[in-house]
């Protein structure tokens, strides 16, 4: 049963179901860095006793950067674009908690129009998450379909992005005071014809995967994390609110023009994997009607706030938080005065997301474990920063 | 509840604790021997969620930043700790806010900060035998992979 590469360790006290009496000792089998369903870099150490998982270990710093380290010797304007690099998913609202960071300790105003440019970046970006995270879900679940059809929808997002911002990933438009430039003319025209694309594709999704029998066996009742446990361990984003535990940010703290914004903070009280899943796809309809109430009525005027061209930051400590696609991203900034930050830390969602995983996996089958990994949306980058 | 009252409720409690409004939330600087039992009270009191740990190095002594919150009052509460800077120690928290674990092992290993009684204190994301220097002190020195500006 047990192949020589794999290490054996203590005498388990349990004896397996249909053991017949034989002891079996623990297994531990290394998940990654390499594999497909970590999507990055991420290394698991799983004890498993047969089937059963007794303990996930992570082991991290595989892509570890030192972006805090890094920021240190960046000013106020070049660091925002390092942390692009940390969720490469939700670059665009990592850019957005770092400008919010920097104007709310200059007290710079941002004109009302860039306001509306960043909360339509930002809902584009999320359903660009969403939607990969959907199609890479059910790969994980060994759906292979879906994959291909995330990308088609996701696709004419980067398009998007790419016209106003020059590139399709790490889309470096922000700048403290408002967006480095105006969107492009066609913007307008091919938002709507997106959202008028997406909102067919939509129930093909919930046809294809959510009502899918096999799929809904493979992700409820697995991986149940409790909302005590949620807000213990600092989950956040969708994954919490799968738990029922009311975290988003856009809701709680409203920045921008969120607060006159009309969308309902998604809530599903089940806990497990299933319930993660269904809370990200119902997002992806409010984030789609968010930008169906801002994306014909842009106001006119300034797209960025005059600032300085070297930015000082009183001496002080300014936090901001903001809902990525992935849970709360928390920039916590240490000014002395100076032209760089004396310290950052960046609060990431995923760092908090992830620690949670031995939690739910004890006693769950190791066959389940993409799928509580895949419904906690990790993103590596964001974890190892 | 406002930063007032949460401020008079808090003074009333904790008579030793000092009080900063620097920033947008109420700061409660506390000593180290306080802070243990500090926290069960404050977990007790309803801040159940602790969405940010950090520490900072003032080159002159270390700070560990605590940001705490509850989830049915949302009136954040930031927590300040001094700490030696030749000898780091202070009591870990993960037995209070589980996410206090993973935060506390990313603040030890690059920062040099024992926690003491922490359940799992070993390397986290620096590579296995990685010894003395911590990264994100301000005396770390890399000549190799560090490019000064």
């Amino acid at each position: 049963m047990y192949s020589e590469t794999m290490i054996l360790n203590e005498r388990s006290q349990i004896p397996p179901s249909g053991g017949g009496g034989a002891v079996f000792d623990d297994m531990i089998i290394n998940v990654g860095p390499q594999h497909p369903a970590t999507h990055g870099v991420l290394h698991l150490v799983i004890t498993l006793n047969g089937e059963t998982i007794k303990k996930v270990e992570p082991h991290l710093g595989y892509i570890h950067r030192s972006i805090e380290k890094m920021c240190e010797s960046l000013s106020f304007r070049q660091f925002i674009y390092v942390t692009s690099k940390m969720d490469y998913l939700s670059s665009h609202i990592n850019n957005h908690g770092c400008c919010l960071c920097v104007e709310q300790g200059l007290q710079i105003e941002v004109p009302q129009k860039a306001q509306v440019i960043r909360v339509l970046m930002d809902e584009l970006t999320r359903i660009a998450s969403h939607v990969l995270w959907w199609g890479a879900m059910a790969m994980d679940v060994g759906a292979l379909t879906p994959f291909f059809l995330s990308f088609r929808e996701r696709e004419m997002i980067n398009d998007i992005m790419e016209e106003s911002c020059g590139t399709r990933l790490t889309m470096n438009y922000m700048v403290p005071g408002g967006v480095m430039a105006d969107v492009h003319p066609n913007f307008v025209r091919r938002v709507n014809e997106f959202i008028s694309h997406f909102k067919s594709k939509i129930d093909e999704y919930d046809e294809l995967v959510t009502n899918n029998i096999i799929f809904q066996n493979r992700t409820k009742g697995v991986g149940v994390l409790s909302k005590e446990d949620a807000i213990s361990f600092g989950v956040t984003g969708p994954a919490a609110r799968g738990s029922g535990v009311r975290c988003d940010i856009r809701k709680l703290y409203p920045y921008e023009i969120y607060s006159q914004l009309n969308f309902e903070e998604v809530i599903e009280t089940a806990g497990d994997s299933f319930a993660r899943y269904v809370v990200r796809l119902r997002e992806l309809r409010q984030s789609m009607h968010i930008i169906e109430q801002l994306i014909n009525t842009i106001p006119e005027g300034d797209f960025q706030a005059k600032t300085k061209a070297v930015l000082k930051l009183p001496k002080g400590e300014f936090y901001s938080r903001i809902e990525t696609a992935r849970g709360e991203f928390g920039v916590y900034i240490v000014s002395e005065g100076g032209t760089t930050p004396y310290r950052i830390k960046f609060r990431s969602p995923g760092f908090s997301n992830l620690s949670v995983l031995d939690h739910i996996a004890r006693g769950g089958k190791i066959g389940d474990l993409v799928a509580m990994m895949g419904t906690l949306d990790l993103v590596i980058p964001d974890i190892d920063r | 509840m406002n930063k007032e009252e949460q401020k008079l409720k808090l003074q009333e409690q904790y008579p030793s604790a000092t009080f900063d409004e620097i920033g947008q939330w109420l700061v409660m600087n506390i000593s180290v021997a306080d802070w243990l039992a500090t926290a069960q009270a404050l977990r007790t009191a309803g801040y159940d969620y602790m969405f940010c740990l950090t520490c900072v190095d003032f080159k002159t002594h270390f700070t560990m930043v605590y940001h705490l919150e509850s989830t049915t009052e949302r009136t954040p509460l930031v927590i300040k700790v001094q700490l030696e800077r030749n000898n780091p120690e202070i009591e870990t928290v993960s037995h209070i806010w589980r996410t206090a674990e993973f935060h506390e092992r990313e603040v030890y290993e690059l920062f040099g900060v024992n926690f003491l009684n922490h359940p799992d204190l070993r390397l986290l994301i620096l590579p296995d035998g990685w010894e003395g220097k911590n990264p994100l002190r301000k005396d770390f020195e890399d000549n190799v992979n560090m490019i000064k500006l």
